[in-house]
């Protein structure tokens, strides 16, 4: 088994790191078993609930390997404070009713320090009330419609705003003003076309139709038809979920040749990789992050896509949601050690005054140079990027900028440390063209 | 509004997948009062061996698609022998305990449903196990036609010619040769069909074959424009359903006039109003057919002829 020069140094500091915290753990662990008072002030506990199976597994496995690999190299370096971390790791299936179980096994049994939990947003809104009822700190990683302000829910994945706002108007100014819609219909696919309205609205822009799919739904016949019947310039998609891929395949072979503009394909579920070419041709994602964005951090030698398929050498594709819980753990790990405890209160205060990750005393995340988390709004300024597919699959970053989420800030007023609330606000609310 | 040419197509389109999809399903339900719930699970084996048979070993689409289509026809009989009638545990269990251990799942709808969501679940969660959470897809072959400001994949018109060559091939088989005739007769009445020497056990056995081929062939066919995932069987379920259900006892001509009728609700309504709608339609349909003709639309058939056989 060959090493990079890097992960052997890694290796070596593990295992020193091994040696120390084992040693600790024996003078510790001498005191009994009893898990909640000797181990709790040597160890902490993260929750992680991921999809390993059911419809969300292809996006929700990276997630649960991201964080282990993410507590790992941090147990290696030491662990937070001091402390080791213990995980409490189960596969939800894609079943929001599991989740809930699980969920309120994590905080009433396993007393987790943090919980990391769900992919869709129906899973997110299935589990909140328990959070919010036993005051648990969560992170939510996946990407969004945006618009949750909530006092215990650090929702650290881009939004809409963000995702949409960087491909929108680059599409708009590139091919032209006329859009048509597709997106999942649920919570997120709707909400999301909202956003786009809003986003034409800003740019000149018209939506000329919008069709919202059943999730079960894998044929796109008629959808095809009806897009190219509105003849827009391009197409907003927000498709979601394995069935949904049937659609890039079906309208490349209907020959339906238009710029699609997405929040969904490509960064999370590697359409690129794994559907033939020219099935992804000219398909632009907005995303903050896939595995082929171009920083050091990240395709640098040793760099994070490096040390994951290290960890994971069978890993299909390290996607967007993998990076949010990777640097997420971190996040946590740097809000602990400024709290000085792992009491819930305390470190949410820790998260509220705004952590930055890229600075000196803190890894850069792989999207890109500093990612700062806004303590009134509990969401992250992100680097955003534009990733676009040619005729090959190949991926060339179009765009990229930091760009912060002004939804909650600005136009809702989200101000978590002074008005804490359990609110998700929606553009209808805020924007006439969303009706 | 709606474009004459596009309304056909999309009618083509969802005749060959409701008719493909609920073939197989079709002839195992029909002739051996199985309710096969890893229908779905068959679909998948059929796509995912012709899609490795593409990639892997580098097969000609259409050899791919024949392996699909046989290698899920193997598992079908396997699954028949092991876990419908028992036959190889039971040849097992004769001679070590001196009695039969499984009870055959003829008829027995309850029983049978149990029995193959169970292999469906086993069958899904292998798969995911084996090959992770997605294959490679293959690309669609054949290219787009085009007319006026809209196109149409090629492939879906050949698929809509290889569902309606499907039907005629079944059709030809179940009534026009000795193997049909044999197993229409064990269908109709099992002791007669015995006492007449048919070998009705090898009947059960080859329909199951036949019925699980149809169902990969299938997955197979579609391999190329759907996603291939563990749970891509589900995709099918419905419409399969929906269609034996509607259809009626008559397997190959409940089959294509369901396809016909579910088809062409399909295809207007989400043509006029949308994906969703159209899944909507194709439900209340569903429900309003099992109102009316409780027995599908070939049990209505067979009413009237009985109905005119009565007045004559």
């Amino acid at each position: 088994m060959s090493r990079s020069p890097l992960s052997r140094r890694q290796f070596l500091g593990a295992s020193g790191a091994a040696l120390v915290t084992g040693l600790a753990g024996c003078s510790a662990g001498e005191g009994g078993t009893s898990t909640d008072t000797a181990s709790s002030t040597d160890t902490l506990k993260i929750g992680v609930l991921e999809d390993q199976s059911g419809n969300f597994a292809l996006v929700g496995d990276p997630k649960a390997k991201a964080s282990m690999l993410a507590i790992e190299e941090i147990n290696a370096n030491g662990g937070i404070d001091g402390k080791q971390i213990e995980t409490f790791q189960r596969d939800p299936q894609s079943d929001n009713q599991r989740y809930q179980e699980l969920t309120r096994t994590a905080i009433n049994e396993e007393n987790v320090d943090a919980l990391w939990a769900g992919y869709s947003s129906a899973t997110r809104e299935a589990i909140r009330p328990i959070i919010d009822r036993n005051e648990q700190l969560y992170f939510y990683t996946t990407q969004y419609e945006g618009g949750v302000c909530d006092e215990f829910t650090f929702a650290v994945g881009p939004t809409a705003r963000q995702q949409l706002g960087i491909v929108l108007p680059y599409l708009v100014e590139e091919f032209g003003p006329d859009i048509y819609t597709i997106a999942a219909d649920y919570n997120f696919g709707q909400l999301s076309a909202d956003w786009v309205k809003v986003l034409a609205n800003e740019n000149d822009a018209n939506v000329l139709g919008e069709e919202f799919i059943p999730l079960s739904e894998s044929s796109f016949g008629s959808t095809i038809n009806r897009i190219q019947e509105a003849d827009p310039d391009f197409v907003m998609s927000m498709l979601v979920g394995a069935n949904h891929t049937s659609f890039y395949e079906q309208k490349a072979s209907a020959g339906l040749d238009i710029p699609i503009g997405t929040s969904t394909a490509m960064a999370q579920g590697y359409e690129h990789r794994r559907l033939d070419p020219p099935a992804m041709a000219n398909i632009y994602a907005g995303v903050n992050y896939m595995e082929e964005v171009p920083t050091e951090s990240n395709t640098g030698d040793g760099g994070f896509v490096d040390r994951y398929f290290e960890m994971y050498p069978d890993a299909p594709y390290l996607n967007e949601e993998a990076e949010t819980n990777y640097f997420s753990t971190y996040m946590y790990k740097k809000a602990v050690e400024q709290a000085g405890t792992t009491e819930q209160p305390e470190v949410i205060d820790a998260l509220e005054s705004g952590i930055e990750l890229g600075t000196e005393e803190a890894p850069e995340a792989p999207e890109g140079e500093t990612i700062r988390l806004d303590g009134a709004t509990h969401h992250v300024d992100h680097h955003m990027w534009i990733m676009r597919a040619d005729e090959e699959h190949n991926i060339e970053a179009v765009e990229n900028r930091q760009i912060p989420e002004t939804f909650l800030s600005e136009t809702a007023g989200c101000n978590l440390p002074e008005n804490p609330e359990q609110t998700q606000y929606t553009p209808v609310d805020y924007y006439e063209e969303a009706e | 509004m709606v474009n004459g040419i596009n309304l056909a197509l999309q009618f083509l389109d969802s005749f060959a997948f409701i008719v493909l999809a609920a073939a197989g399903l079709a002839i195992i339900f029909g002739i051996m009062g199985v309710i096969n719930l890893a229908h779905g699970e068959f679909i998948l084996i059929g796509a995912y061996t012709a899609t490795l048979a593409v990639t892997q070993l580098g097969l000609p689409l259409v050899v791919a698609m024949l392996v699909g289509g046989l290698v899920t026809g193997l598992f079908g009989i396997l699954t028949e022998r092991v876990i419908i009638s028992g036959a190889w545990p039971n040849y097992v269990s004769q001679r070590t305990l001196g009695r039969d251990i499984i009870e055959p799942l003829y008829d027995r709808l309850a029983d049978s449903m149990v029995a193959t969501f169970g292999l469906s679940l086993i069958l899904t969660q292998g798969a995911r196990i084996r090959f992770g959470n997605s294959i490679d897809q293959i690309a669609t072959p054949f290219g787009a036609i085009s007319y006026g400001e809209f196109s149409y994949s090629s492939y879906r018109i050949v698929l809509a010619g290889v569902s309606i060559g499907l039907l005629l091939v079944t059709y030809y088989l179940f009534t026009r040769t000795d193997f049909g005739m044999r197993a229409r007769a064990t269908i109709q009445d099992k002791q007669t069909a015995q006492a007449m020497g048919v070998n009705t056990d090898r009947m059960y056995m080859l329909t199951f074959g036949i019925g699980s081929s149809l169902a990969g062939l299938t997955g197979a066919l579609f391999a190329p424009v759907i996603s291939m995932q563990p749970t891509l069987g589900d995709q099918f379920l419905v419409e399969a359903f929906v269609a034996v259900v509607v259809g009626g006892p008559s397997v190959v001509l409940g089959t294509a006039l369901s396809g016909g009728v579910l088809g062409a609700i399909l295809a207007t309504f989400s043509n006029l109003y949308g994906t969703f709608i159209g899944r909507i339609a194709l439900l209340v349909a569903a429900l309003i057919a099992l109102r009316f003709l409780p027995n599908g639309i070939t049990g209505f058939i067979d009413q009237l002829r009985k109905r005119r056989q009565e007045s004559d």
